[in-house]
């Protein structure tokens, strides 16, 4: 789904090309597609009204810079709209040692208020803090089990309390935190409907009752069009203050975020990304635009090969590839190239056209492009031209001169064969000018 | 039995701006069909996470049944959409659950993370119960925490008996041990509960896989459900977890559920029309008695009244 976005969105960038201006003309198309991926990543479909509204009138007119195509420029400006509109500051919580912060986690069922409460605690506690869980949620079957499990991983304190009623449960954690000297206390609340009066009403209690400093609104990435109504209740009825996206290690685009920060005006402060505790992380506003664009890629694509790739050297290595001529001398001029734009699988998968399964076998880091560099400079000119005639002896020369194993010139020598196999797979499969991106 | 539609209709009418009630006002403020009526409910159906494409496909029928019907009147818009829309989930599943045919019959949920898998199976083993099957449920997700024990809470409260390992154990060992058992115990339903996953993590996926290589072992018919769990508030993700779901484990059915809250699940939709799975339970709260089988014309019927 998302490569058809990049392969549509390719199309239609190609066809602006070599137009001065944007006009309503131009990008009507264009403005139609975004439209479309705004929807597909669930933006709520009145903010994308209004949305593509905006960028209709900031558009129109605007001077296509030098460097770009039309199709790319209106990409930058969607895109800058989209930051704008998350807030494109990092947000994070001011939690003081010298007083017990309160930090209280509400939600529907399901979005990952337990699972990130025991993360947010791991979070903190590696910045200083000495949190205290609360288990609050009596309404789950062994919702408060799942919060001492987890806290025993951690080996942080739980409070919990037998009577199940949620205001004795927070009385004796303030306790509990008065005594022993913690700082921080996570208040873990049951999931409920925004709708369901009653359940709204205890979190509301507890709320009063413990004043918390934060109350963070925790929401799938992956919800729909729905997540604006939820939000709004939320925030009416508990005015959070900021919110958490979970499940974005998922591969929903999360426009689900873009619709709270609109209609709650409340910034997402953290993202939970995969089942692990250390999953967390800050939340940053621009990578998000670029997701929920779904060809956040293709732009720091295009950003980094602007900012690196020498044209003529490209054009090169880009005819050879399609002629099927790769030979170690280019796979080193490749990684010279892409040593500037970044890791080369992530490179690799932001090609239009290439999918991951594609790229099981080749496993090139950032750490290792220095090895795999020694190792092809220690070879002579023509073992780069002609890699089958590195033979056992020639290998073991390799190794001592590149100061490394002969273990190590097999993977690179290994790497190469895949990737030069890979080259051939791609060009059968691809029609000519799909390899644009590559070498423009 | 139930009257599936009174219950329905009845948590529905929790919503205010229900979309149905949505349309029916828009086509009650314009005396003609034109594209402004049209893009009104396409806005509609894209609210209740119908999704892009499936919109397209019902908007463009929507207006050639009205072209070729030469309709004027707006009011008979709705009977047309009903109808297209009622075409797409509409499917002639096999009489559901029927658990007379296998013994014991297994059915195995799957789902992404934190969308009911659990509660699910608590509530349709209270059912079976209820109508005097043995039932066992298989605690097979032994990854996140406290799972085995929300699972055994349930098998309490529903009178359904649980094969458990210990936390951190193999699912598929934990599969095993309980289908062997249950054939011994002569048991009649199997519910297979699993760890939520992404179905982008190609080793859960993997691990999934096994799970079932592993069912097939014990008993080869089985599973004889493969039921995807779908979070009714989920957006156009839900279509690539079916997608993904449905190429590790052939899903058969779907259960939706927290239809309870104010989103509508309008993703099944184009789940049914793109990949042809059928939903075939409902979820619509916490409680125990709080789930339903599906019934297309009667969710279409309570969403359009």
């Amino acid at each position: 789904m998302l490569n058809d976005l990049t392969v549509r969105m390719e199309a239609i960038v190609k066809k602006l090309r070599g137009e001065g201006k944007l006009s309503e003309e131009n990008i009507k198309e264009s403005l139609r597609e975004i439209r479309r991926a705004l929807l597909e990543a669930d933006v709520n479909f009145k903010i994308v009204k209004s949305f593509i509204n905006n960028v209709q009138n900031k558009a129109i007119g605007s001077e296509v810079l030098k460097s770009l195509t039309p199709g790319q420029q209106l990409v930058k400006v969607v895109h800058n709209e989209l930051i704008s509109l998350m807030g494109d500051k990092l947000l994070s919580l001011n939690l003081p040692h010298n007083r017990i912060n309160k930090i209280m986690l509400v939600g529907l069922q399901g979005s990952g208020k337990t699972t990130f409460c025991a993360k947010l605690a791991n979070f903190y506690r590696k910045k200083g803090n000495k949190p205290v869980l609360t288990a609050c949620d009596v309404h789950r079957p062994a919702a408060v089990d799942q919060l001492k499990t987890l806290g025993k991983q951690l080996d942080l304190p739980v409070i919990h309390h037998p009577s199940n009623k949620v205001s004795k449960i927070a009385t004796e954690s303030i306790q509990y935190a008065e005594k022993n000297l913690n700082d921080l206390i996570i208040f873990d609340t049951a999931g409920r409907m925004h709708i369901d009066q009653e359940m709204m009403q205890e979190v509301l209690l507890l709320k009063e009752q413990v004043k918390p400093d934060y109350i963070l609104f925790v929401a799938d990435a992956m919800s729909g069009q729905d997540a604006v109504n939820v939000a709004h209740e939320f925030n009416i009825q508990l005015e959070f203050d900021g919110v958490v996206l979970t499940k974005l290690d998922g591969d929903a685009r999360g426009g689900a975020a873009l619709s709270i920060k609109a209609v709650t005006n409340k910034p997402v402060i953290f993202a939970g990304i995969g089942e692990k505790i250390n999953d967390i992380e800050e939340f940053h506003p621009d990578r998000m635009a670029s997701r929920i664009l779904g060809m956040g890629d293709i732009l720091s694509l295009i950003e980094k090969a602007e900012a690196s790739v020498d044209e003529e050297q490209a054009l090169k290595i880009s005819k050879r590839l399609k002629k099927n001529l790769f030979t170690l001398n280019d796979f080193y001029d490749q990684l010279q190239q892409l040593k500037k734009m970044g890791p080369l699988d992530q490179i690799i998968k932001m090609m239009p056209g290439m999918e991951s399964k594609m790229l099981k076998n080749v496993d090139i880091s950032g750490n290792e492009t220095n090895e795999i560099e020694a190792i092809i400079s220690s070879m002579t000119y023509n073992e780069k031209e002609k890699p089958e005639i590195i033979n056992g002896s020639r290998r073991k020369r390799i190794a001592s001169g590149s100061g490394t194993s002969i273990q190590s010139v097999n993977k690179v020598l290994k790497q190469y064969d895949h990737m030069k196999s890979m080259i051939k797979k791609m060009n059968k499969g691809m029609k000519p000018g799909k390899m644009k991106f590559m070498g423009k | 039995m139930k009257r599936i539609i009174d219950g329905l209709k009845s948590k529905l009418a929790k919503t205010k701006n229900g979309f149905v009630a949505k349309i029916a006002e828009t086509i009650k403020l314009r005396t003609k069909i034109d594209q402004d009526l049209l893009d009104d409910i396409e806005d509609i159906l894209l609210e209740a996470d119908i999704g892009v494409d499936v919109c397209s496909f019902i908007i463009e029928k929507l207006s050639d049944k009205i072209r070729l019907n030469r309709i004027q009147d707006p009011s008979r818009v709705m009977i047309l959409l009903k109808e297209i829309i009622d075409n797409i989930l509409d499917s002639d599943h096999d009489e559901l659950f029927n658990a007379e045919i296998y013994s014991p019959y297994v059915m195995f949920f799957v789902g992404v993370n934190g969308v009911g898998k659990t509660t699910t199976i608590g509530k349709l083993a209270h059912q079976y119960v209820q109508q005097g099957k043995k039932v066992m449920m298989i605690a097979a997700d032994t990854f996140r925490a406290a799972a085995i024990e929300q699972l055994s809470i349930w098998s309490q409260r529903s009178g359904a008996i649980i094969q458990k390992h210990q936390s951190g154990a193999d699912p598929s060992a934990v599969i095993f041990d309980g289908l062997t058992s249950a054939i011994n115990k002569k048991i009649d339903i199997v519910m297979i509960d699993t760890a939520g996953r992404l179905h982008n993590k190609v080793n859960l996926m993997n691990e999934l896989a096994k799970m079932k290589r592993t069912i097939k072992k014990v008993i080869p018919s089985a599973p004889h459900k493969s039921i995807l769990v779908i979070d009714s508030s989920t957006g156009q993700n839900a279509i690539i977890q079916a997608k993904i779901f449905d190429s590790i484990t052939d899903i058969d059915c779907i259960a939706l559920t927290k239809l309870d809250g104010t989103a509508k699940g309008g993703i099944v939709i184009g789940i049914k029309h793109e990949l042809g799975i059928p939903v075939e339970l409902i979820g619509l709260g916490e409680k125990i008695e709080d789930l339903q089988y599906f019934n297309s014309t009667d969710y279409i019927e309570a969403l359009f009244e």
